[in-house]
């Protein structure tokens, strides 16, 4: 029991109130499954070849095979070098798989004589770093890609065509749907269809369900792919899965006979939530199911946690297991969508942190799932990266220069984009008889960023729109003649491209994806990344694409700012050049001297107040006090110290207010070193009206030799720099652009023609 | 599996790959017609139909062979198992699916019987070898006990 009488430090209570407070951290049991690598259980590797037949897999005699070594025993293993792929010293080959002068190919094709033992040894000597770089040289297509989730609460179709129509112009590769309600693939895929088709042509498109409902789907023509063929590390968990390796690899192939691309999943941590995980470690278990995979002839993978990323997050050294998952699938020359698909944390750091590894390598697809939709409107749960952090997303991209897959898009593209998806998917139902939508339901899906704001199909009439594109076998050549009746016509000749890319079978190769109408893969785009300037090099136009943000801030834009704000408070005040400054000869004299930009081409402080109330309120401060006051221009320098030592020693006080024309404010004196002042007020976008009448008022009282209490602005820990940094440094170049080194400070006559701020100043 | 699996780029592929880019008109339809053909203007005039969007047996082994140049033995052997599956319709594909499902079937004798008679009537020898070997893995690993 705690002992309630015993101190408890302050800082666990504000610990507690944090994101990261609702995160569970599970104690390393490799008994019980919670082991990330390396468990006591895990076998050796081993392999025995006898006569051309494997009788020993990782510590296993042929008799005691479960079904997964037995297919792996008789579908994975490359003979032809197995024997010189095991005799290798794991430590030795897992530097190769840094070492830029070891290929690809090589390490590649040495993988195939690996055992799932062997490859999760070579793969545990790699640090977090090494399994990042390791992955930049063994992902299999050179240009990497992204994955959307678009799925919306309600199923409706409408806003689902928009929402696929935005994720594409975002730049997502391939999108995947599912459904709220089982019966509603249908609308789901030909929104998802249409939608994409309006922002550009080639997104492959999936709709995750029961596998003959999506098999059908496909077969309609509405989707291109599949990725949920889920294969697991232990047999008691395939078979609780419902699924044995000849299922999942008859199921490839039939797939394949359709002309679909199709990609398994796996992921660390399945076998855990399903109870069978023989007591072995997350990456042992995965690397079985790698090399199933391989083995099955399936081009490619969804692995790295999936589903049980919070699991395997929840577990020392977890993120790292996680990566190491994907760089595996690599070396297995699989396509990789490395995870990132499953929120696996409720705190922010934890997840900007965790996709950083995988933007720095690239991957085929960043995020098996990246929701491009509101985290409530995602129908597989929250991703790691949703609607509500895209930006945040494409901040890293930009400050990093990495290649996340995505772009900004100006909003008048957006919404232009938005539109006709709704336009088209609304004829598309029109035409089909499906259902109608009148404007303002229209306009509600058009700007909503999700379900709770759209008032348009429900799902009830989805089910029956449903019920009827199956009763009526609808294809997608009735989707595209609906809308080549509406005059969708470049939308009908995309969806018409999409299909005949089906029948060449191009996209069934290893890493596909269509980029401008092209089959872009790891035949014709293989990645052969090899040292700097190698692989996937950012062309300038991608650099570009990749820089534009939101509120990206010009100097243009601030003197524009500054302007505009310049003529409205004009009417405000008015300062008069009188001739050079002198020194004064009253004792009780303050001088203010402003900065060669303030009121000229600045009008406001980067806190938001307007010079001539700075000014009126550090004048009023210093009658407060008992002082004179006086303002002169300073235009040799903009300096804050030297603003403030210049008037200091101007004023027979010998005290000295220094303002910038952002509103960075010291109190000087003349006797004083530069640097050495009185007060300094330096977080600008924190000083308010009162605090610069406080500021004069200090001043006075140090004019007169007393001792007042330094003025305390508040300050309450805010990224000061993140918020005005940006604007700091052009306000500042600004006025440094004004700076006269030769001329000498000029007395001011000041105006002002509101009678409250002349009240205040004469006060 | 004894194939090489030399993950090299040969300049061979530059001209076969992407076949509908590189040799198009190598490209048939399943009711034979060329690639030219589907376009949006013979979908809108009914004389391609949706039949028309598949992929043949044919062009799976086309993809099979390059899949093979590119180093890529597993994936060549699974599209090859796909050509042959090409004849064969959903409803037995989905059958036999689930045939291999845990459960579904109570002998391995069932199995070979599937195996068997996808052999004789679709030709489909690669997948006739898959069914058989699961046969016996399921025979001795007891996957025949009743799920439902």
């Amino acid at each position: 029991m705690p002992d309630p009488q015993a101190p408890h430090w302050a800082r666990y209570d504000l610990w507690d109130e944090r994101q990261l407070s609702h995160d569970r951290f599970a104690v390393d049991d490799p008994a019980n499954g919670f082991c990330a690598a390396d468990s006591p259980a895990d076998p050796r590797p081993s392999l025995v070849i006898e006569h051309g037949r494997i009788v020993e897999l990782d510590g296993v005699p042929e008799a005691d095979f479960d079904l997964i070594d037995e297919f792996i025993a008789h579908h994975y293993f490359d003979l032809s070098v197995a024997a010189e792929a095991m005799a290798i010293d794991s430590r030795e080959f897992a530097r190769r798989l840094v070492d830029v002068n070891w290929p690809r190919p090589a390490l590649v094709r040495l993988s195939a004589g690996m055992t799932p033992a062997k490859l999760a040894e070579v793969v545990g000597h790699l640090s977090t770093l090494e399994l990042s770089f390791a992955n930049s040289k063994l992902r299999s297509r050179r240009q990497p890609s992204n994955q959307a989730h678009v799925t919306n609460a309600k199923d409706d179709p409408v806003q689902m065509a928009a929402d696929a129509a935005t994720a594409a112009l975002y730049g997502f590769d391939e999108i995947e749907t599912t459904v709220r309600v089982a019966r509603n693939g249908r609308t789901n895929a030909i929104a998802c269809a249409v939608g994409a088709v309006v922002a550009r042509d080639g997104v492959l498109i999936q709709c995750s369900l029961e596998e003959a409902e999506e098999l059908r789907i496909a077969l309609a023509g509405f989707t291109s792919y599949t990725e949920t063929m889920s294969v697991y590390g232990t047999e008691g968990a395939f078979l609780d899965g419902d699924d044995t390796p000849w299922s999942k690899a008859f199921l490839t192939a039939a797939y394949a006979s359709r002309g679909l691309k199709a990609r398994c999943t796996s992921g660390s941590s399945s076998e855990l939530l399903m109870g069978f995980h023989e007591g072995k470690s997350m990456l042992y278990l995965e690397a079985r199911c790698v090399c199933l995979q391989r083995a099955m002839g399936v081009q490619g993978t969804q692995n790295g946690g999936i589903d049980g990323a919070p699991l395997t997050s929840s577990v020392a050294r977890g993120g790292w297991a996680l990566l190491a998952e994907n760089v595996l699938a690599a070396l297995a020359d699989l396509e990789c969508a490395s995870g990132n698909d499953t929120r696996h944390s409720e705190s922010e750091i934890r997840v900007g942190a965790k996709i950083m590894p995988f933007l720095m390598s690239g991957t085929d697809f960043i995020c098996s799932g990246f929701g491009s939709i509101a985290k409530y409107d995602n129908s597989f749960n929250a991703s790691l990266f949703n609607a509500e952090e895209l930006e945040d997303f494409l901040a890293l991209q930009r400050e990093f220069q990495v290649e996340g897959g995505l772009q900004h898009v100006p909003e008048a593209t957006l919404l232009a984009a938005r539109a006709r998806a709704i336009e088209a998917m609304t004829a598309v139902l029109e035409e089909l008889n499906l259902g109608r939508l009148n404007a303002d339901q229209k306009r509600s899906v058009l700007v909503a960023h999700g379900s709770d704001e759209t008032d348009s199909f429900m799902p009830a009439e989805v089910a029956r729109m449903n019920a009827a594109v199956t009763e009526r076998r609808l294809t997608f050549v009735d989707v595209v003649r609906a809308l080549a009746a509406r005059g969708f016509t470049t939308e009908a000749a995309r969806l018409v491209a999409m299909a005949r890319h089906r029948v060449t079978g191009d996209y069934l190769q290893t890493a596909a994806i269509i980029r401008d109408g092209r089959v872009v893969s790891a035949v014709n785009d293989p990645n052969q990344y090899s040292g700097p300037g190698t692989g996937y090099v950012m062309t300038p136009e991608r650099r570009q694409a990749i820089s534009r943000m939101r509120r990206e801030v010009s100097k243009d834009d601030i003197l524009a700012g500054e302007g505009a704000t310049g003529q409205q408070e004009a009417r405000h005040w008015r300062l008069v050049g009188k001739g050079d400054a002198l020194p004064g000869d009253d004792p009780r004299e303050v001088v203010v001297g402003i900065g060669p930009g303030f009121g000229v081409r600045l009008h406001k402080t980067t806190g938001g107040v307007p010079l001539y109330r700075v000014l009126a309120s550090l004048i009023a401060g210093i009658r407060e006090g008992g002082g004179v006051p006086c303002v002169v221009r300073v235009h040799h320098t903009a300096d804050t110290s030297f603003l403030g030592l210049t008037a200091a020693r101007l004023a027979k006080s010998g005290v000295g207010i220094g303002i910038q024309g952002k509103g960075t404010t010291v109190i000087h004196r003349a006797d004083q070193a530069p640097h050495m002042n009185l007060e300094l007020f330096s977080q600008a976008p924190l000083i308010t009206a009162d605090d610069y009448r406080a500021i004069g008022r200090n001043a006075a009282r140090y004019a007169l030799g007393q001792a007042p209490t330094p003025v305390l602005i508040p300050y309450r820990g805010q990224a000061l720099g993140a918020r005005f940094h940006v604007q700091t440094a052009l306000l500042y170049a600004i006025e440094t652009g004004l700076v006269d080194p030769g001329r000498n400070p000029e007395v001011l006559e000041v105006e002002f023609y509101d009678r409250n701020d002349a009240q205040r100043a004469a006060r | 599996m004894t194939a090489t699996t030399r993950n090299a780029q040969p300049a061979s592929l530059d001209a076969v790959y992407p076949v509908g880019e590189k040799q198009p008109e190598q490209v048939r339809t399943p009711t034979g017609r060329p690639l030219a053909d589907l376009t949006l203007a013979n979908v809108l005039a009914g004389d391609v139909t949706a039949a028309d969007f598949g992929i043949t047996a044919e062009g799976l082994r086309r993809q099979a062979d390059i899949a093979e140049q590119s180093g890529r033995p597993h994936l060549a052997q699974n599209l090859r198992r796909g050509a042959e599956m090409v004849a064969i319709p959903e409803e037995i594909v989905l059958e036999i699916y689930e045939q291999l499902r845990p459960g579904r079937t109570h002998s391995a004798a069932e199995l070979r019987a599937t195996a068997e008679r996808v052999r004789s009537l679709y030709g489909a020898e690669a997948t006739a070898q898959l069914i058989e070997e699961a046969a016996t893995a399921y025979e001795r690993r007891g996957v025949f006990g009743r799920r439902v």
